[in-house]
């Protein structure tokens, strides 16, 4: 299988696209960490995967709480090992409804940027130390097409996913010569709970479904067609 | 911290009372064996005294919270996991991490078969105890797994040392490369290690490789209990550390080892194997003056006091006459000791002809 003998942490793990891959990695031989909050949530999904004969590890911490990096990458090194492909799914929209710039309180815009910005940045700095020695690894922020348009009322959100998609050309620049890889990846519009809180009128019947997103992601991943440091949109990559 | 092992004989270095930001500027001691002499340098200057073919060898082992506390006078210090799961821990009483180990309370008497709780989620019971030492006991947490790890971040803490201004947090016990959660105290000789200098060492051509050693606790408060120290620890050579300690060999380049848990381990290997064959094993390997390196040729350490059981395992390095005059100068040039102290180099030919 595709990603026998590695280890692999996903946030956002407990719904979505950040299920998906959980699932998805474990099914293709990964040893899987899924992190996330909703403890309840994720303990199913780590259930399931392992009734499916996969191997995944529950492991409740918010990514925006500056105190749970440490213990998080401690905890899932333990269970796993070192961790060879770190997967940034987890983000805050902020409050909902989405709201105008002048509408929105300093608080919330910086809570977003600790979880969508921060929370990755910490955690890959501590991960990632070890993917630079081991000269392995792989980094994935999954960003948006917000990243690169200015849609009024998506602010926070928006600023931090461009600041993402900057993060990994960055990180790509100092880390591509030891072999590891790190990109962004836009997975497109899905129906998943995320859109809904932010476009509760869209019809779900003409988004994606995060599996299949999902399956596109773990793809493109090995195609060595996409330079290291790049923005990828997934819906749209074909095999080659 | 080391365990004493005897009187004093040399002026004591001060310790490093906190976790210090300096960049780069932490001092290195470079001590020649070969030329019989030693210079004052940065660390950032370490890449000058490796050269092309050299191998550095780093222990990535993360350092778990192994400090717990049951009882507001009982905490319990892990410090080794036998292959079953359960670990060996010491207990202490009375006091908290400002007072030295040796002066801490005696703790109460611990029975096989009790129940210690540290968290609402978190508890262990005693499944045995030293024959000789009541205050050795091995212990098996109440969960496994995911549970156990989540659980133990949450209610332990780094062991800490009294020296220092202020208690230890997770992540200043944490080494930048550290992976996998097998040391019970920080592997400190990795510790003012940047990526910056890292990644000038490769770029000079040196070759980094890493073993996981878990390193053991490194003071008991007692005296009879720390001359049982350093425990047997485990550690792990993956198949490209071997695959480069041999390469490095037949290329002519010399093994420096970042720590001496590096140098346990390798030389563990070699005592065991004849080669640092890749594995995981248990080593009880102790250097001294009368042990002659076979695999490691330089040490880059931390700095502490000649009568330490660290000193003892310089003496295999460089004569204890040289060292004793570079740490009575590097006392007296104000170099500071301990696991977040300055840094020294041991290594032949280092400062040239």
């Amino acid at each position: 299988m595709k990603f026998t003998g590695q280890s692999a942490l996903v946030t956002g793990a407990s719904r979505g696209l950040g299920r998906a891959l959980s699932e998805q990695l474990a099914r293709a031989g990964a040893r899987v960490v899924a992190v996330a909050r909703a403890r309840e949530e994720l303990d199913a999904v780590v259930a399931g995967i392992r009734e499916r004969g996969g191997e995944a590890h529950a492991l409740s911490y918010d990514i925006g709480d500056k105190q749970a990096i440490y213990p998080l990458a401690g905890a899932a090194a333990a269970l796993v090992g070192p961790i060879d492909l770190l997967v940034h799914n987890a983000s805050s929209l902020g409050p909902t409804p989405l709201r105008l710039l002048l509408d929105t309180e300093c608080e919330d815009f910086s809570a977003v940027l600790e979880t969508n910005l921060l929370g990755p940045f910490r955690l890959s700095r501590v991960l990632g130390g070890s993917m630079a020695l081991r000269k392995r690894g792989c980094i994935v922020h999954i960003t948006s097409d917000a990243s690169v348009n200015a849609y009024p009322t998506w602010g926070a959100y928006s600023v931090s996913k461009a600041a993402l998609d900057h993060l990994t050309r960055l990180w790509a620049a100092e880390l591509g010569e030891r072999d590891v890889r790190v990109l962004s990846v836009d997975p497109g519009e899905m129906a998943t709970r995320m859109h809904a809180d932010a476009l509760p009128d869209a019809d779900p019947n003409t988004l994606a479904d995060p599996q299949a997103v999902a399956g596109q992601i773990l793809g493109l991943l090995s195609d060595p067609r996409i330079q290291n440091g790049a923005r990828v949109e997934a819906q749209t990559w074909r095999a080659a | 911290m080391n365990a004493p092992l005897s009187s004093d004989v040399s002026p004591r270095l001060a310790p490093a009372r906190s976790r210090r930001s300096g960049f780069q500027t932490e001092r290195l001691l470079v001590i020649d064996p070969q030329g019989g002499r030693f210079a004052d340098h940065r660390i950032a200057e370490l890449p000058r005294f490796l050269r092309r073919q050299d191998l550095l060898v780093l222990n990535d082992a993360a350092t778990l919270p192994a400090s717990l506390w049951a009882e507001p006078a009982l905490e319990l210090r892990l410090m080794a996991e036998e292959d079953d799961g359960s670990f060996w821990a010491v207990s202490f009483g009375a006091g908290d991490w400002r007072l030295p180990t040796e002066a801490r309370g005696t703790p109460r008497a611990l029975r096989s078969g009790e129940f210690l709780r540290f968290s609402a989620a978190l508890g262990a019971t005693i499944v045995e105890r030293d024959t000789r030492e009541p205050r050795w006991v091995r212990l098996r947490f109440s969960l496994t797994g995911a549970s156990l790890y989540q659980a133990l971040y949450a209610a332990g803490k780094p062991i800490q040392y009294a020296y220092l201004e202020r208690p230890l947090a997770l992540w200043d016990v944490q080494n930048g490369y550290a992976a996998r959660p097998v040391a019970f105290e920080l592997p400190s000789a990795g510790r003012p290690l940047t990526f910056t200098t890292l990644f000038e060492l490769e770029r000079r051509g040196v070759t980094l490789a890493r073993v996981t050693h878990a390193a053991g606790i490194s003071s008991t408060g007692s005296a009879s209990l720390d001359a049982r120290l350093p425990l047997p620890e485990r550690y792990d050579i993956g198949s490209d550390a071997s695959a480069e300690l041999a390469r490095t060999r037949s290329a002519g380049g010399r093994v420096i080892a970042a720590g001496t848990s590096v140098v346990r381990a390798l030389e563990g290997a070699v005592a065991a194997h004849g080669v640092p064959q890749a594995g995981t094993n248990v080593t009880d390997l102790l250097l001294s003056a009368r042990t002659r390196p076979r695999v490691v040729d330089g040490l880059l350490t931390g700095l502490h006091d000649a009568d330490t059981t660290h000193f003892a395992l310089m003496e295999a390095f460089a004569p204890r006459a040289l060292l004793l005059r570079a740490l009575a100068h590097a006392a007296r040039a104000g170099y500071v000791q301990h696991e977040f102290g300055d840094s020294c180099l041991v290594l032949a030919g280092a400062l040239g002809p």
